[in-house]
């Protein structure tokens, strides 16, 4: 136990030392601007944005969540893999558009796209609110994967969760995204290392792949619970479709996903991404099957608590110093993305809300200081969400925010394809969705640590008077619902002529690239 | 500047069937035939994955501006 703590001890501050090291990279002349801090000066190639993407995509969420998740429900849980595979191919043709439109008009953030789009503050204003709160969960979601391993290593009480908290804090406070984008090599060779060695040395001992698959089903099989299962059952298939294409296309909507794809240099290093990026699934697959394995070893959670299963097969498995290796990992894979997540949610509350509400003349200095202030915040929102919600599954913590983010499609990813929409219909299906995705959420229970409400994402649509067992995504209920609003609102507010915001875009705006004379590289005084 | 109009082309309809193919349960939801001890819901899922990257090259290539 002792070798393990001291091997993640030494790793931990040795990457994340390199992250106060990071400030420097590159030499940015000024780090007290918002756009060094925030976006790293926003030149980024392929290479680094592949690992600063890839690396807010793989995460916590995949070495703790998803395995947890498998161990706990079995099919359901790989629900990540078809997840991650459509994601790019839905949002190819998107982020291209969003990249263009955003350098010729100098947008950083979504809202900074919707206020110039749509005209509308107000819309504007939501959907920075949106993200900020978004953001929250997923980052709870990091925090969880970092606790995870400090219990395993027998840190007890809520110990764990305050050094998770103030590590992080402390990180993201010193270098803004330089460090994470620099960390993120660090952290993905380390997780590749730890990975393969989990996937070759693991079944080994284990008696093999079908024996593992036996072992799960045999658990399965023997559990009351009718949902779980090494298949899926004509219950949760809708669940299963529902989930993958609802995280698909909430993924990109995050300001972090937006951080790091506006960072790339040119729409050509975003398509090549999109292309090498689903490199990362594979990986996500054979990790989500560490769930399926710790059944097979008889590993028991600590508590309650799931999450600890991977953190726990590795202690079992592997000898005392790369158990350590493995648990630094896992810490550092939930740093950088928290850090990330972080970062971008600071931005959209000093652009959207500091800037355009509370001080207009803001200097740059005093932006990037807010920013830091608000990076800050957000994380005490993640905590909370811990706290306060506590689901079956840590993996909802991450479709909870996946609810929330959801509700920003129509005006986001609609919104760059169309100007159909007025602003009315927009807000008006905004506020639907957001309704009905926090009154769906609401009414989940959670049969396990017996809480009646925001329990997980799964709605039973038996609960909307059907007769039946199925259960569907809340996002995805939710989606429609605002969609339809939207339409509707539209629809009418140009019957009764109401006056809609201007665009300030124009259509060729969203195909300029690299080397047109209306792309700019650092423009802070933009459409705003 | 040689800034195209559109981001159209015939190549892009290839992205729908990255997308549609994997959100389709009865085609993977089975034990039978096993890979390597993996049921099929594992494996087939997972050779998705093949389908989204050569979709997403192809339609990057044929594309891809200048050069």
């Amino acid at each position: 136990m002792t070798t393990e703590i001291i091997v993640f001890a030494v790793l931990f501050l040795l990457v994340s030392g390199m992250g106060f090291v990071a400030s420097r990279w590159r030499r940015p002349d000024d780090l007290a601007s918002l756009h060094e801090w925030g976006l790293g000066g926003r030149s980024f190639g392929s290479w680094i944005t592949w690992f600063l993407i890839g690396g807010d995509l793989y995460t916590a969420y995949t070495f703790v969540a998803v395995p947890a998740l498998l161990f706990g429900a079995g099919a359901t849980g790989f629900f990540a893999v078809p997840y991650t595979v459509i994601t790019y191919p839905i949002v190819f043709l998107v982020l291209i558009r969003l990249w263009s439109v955003s350098h010729v008009h100098g947008l950083v953030t979504p809202a900074d796209f919707v206020r110039a789009r749509f005209g509308s503050p107000t819309l504007a204003l939501l959907i920075a609110i949106t993200g900020i709160v978004a953001t929250m969960p997923y980052i709870a979601l990091q925090l969880v994967g970092i606790e995870a391993v400090l219990k395993t290593m027998g840190v007890g009480g809520d110990l764990p969760l305050i050094i998770a908290f103030a590590i992080l804090a402390a990180y993201t406070y010193k270098s803004g995204l330089r460090a994470p984008a620099l960390i993120a090599f660090v952290k993905d060779a380390l997780i590749y290392i730890v990975i393969l060695a989990a996937i070759i040395y693991i079944p080994a001992k284990l008696g093999g792949l079908g024996a593992i698959f036996d072992a799960a089903k045999e658990k399965f099989d023997a559990t009351p619970a009718p949902g779980d299962g090494v298949l899926l059952n004509a219950n949760n298939q809708l669940q299963y479709v529902t989930l993958a294409l609802g995280s698909a296309l909430a993924l990109f909507l995050y300001p972090h996903s937006v951080t790091g794809v506006l960072a790339a240099k040119n729409r050509d290093v975003i398509k090549r991404n999109m292309s090498a990026l689903p490199a990362y699934s594979l990986l996500l697959g054979l990790i989500a099957l560490l769930g399926y394995m710790a059944i097979a070893a008889g590993i028991k959670p600590i508590g309650k608590d799931v999450n600890t299963v991977v953190p726990q097969l590795f202690d079992k498995m592997f000898p005392g110093w790369f158990a350590g290796v493995a648990f630094a990992a896992i810490g550092i894979g939930a740093l950088v993305p928290a850090a990330i997540m972080s970062i971008a949610a600071a931005n959209l509350f000093t652009r959207n809300i500091y800037r355009e509400y509370i001080k207009r003349d803001a200097t740059d200095a005093q932006e990037a200081s807010v920013s830091k202030i608000a990076s800050l915040v957000v994380k005490v929102g993640a905590v909370l969400f811990i706290l306060l919600i506590d689901p079956q599954f840590s993996i909802d913590l991450q479709l909870i925010g996946g609810v929330i983010i959801l509700q920003t499609l129509p005006s986001i990813g609609l919104g760059l394809f169309t100007r159909w929409f007025h602003r009315a219909g927009l807000i008006a299906g905004w506020v639907a969705g957001m309704g009905t995705g926090v009154l769906l959420l609401y009414n989940i229970a959670n049969p396990v640590t017996n809480h009646a409400h925001f329990g997980g994402s799964a709605f039973p649509l038996a609960k909307l008077g059907l007769d039946t067992k199925v259960t569907i995504y809340a996002g995805f209920l939710a989606l429609i619902v605002n969609l339809v609003v939207a339409v509707l609102g539209t629809v009418i507010a140009r019957l009764v002529d109401a006056a809609d915001g201007p665009d300030a875009t124009r259509p060729d705006d969203y195909f300029a690239d690299q080397g047109d004379p209306r792309v700019h590289d650092l423009e802070l005084a933009g459409s705003t | 500047m040689t800034t195209p109009r559109t981001d159209r082309s015939p190549w892009n309809w290839l992205l729908l069937v990255a997308i549609i193919i994997p959100l389709i349960p009865p085609l993977f939801n089975a034990v039978e035939p096993r890979l390597f001890g993996i049921p099929l819901f594992y494996w087939l899922q997972l050779a998705f994955i093949l389908i989204g990257v050569t979709a997403t090259t192809v339609v990057y290539r044929m594309t891809r501006r200048g050069r």
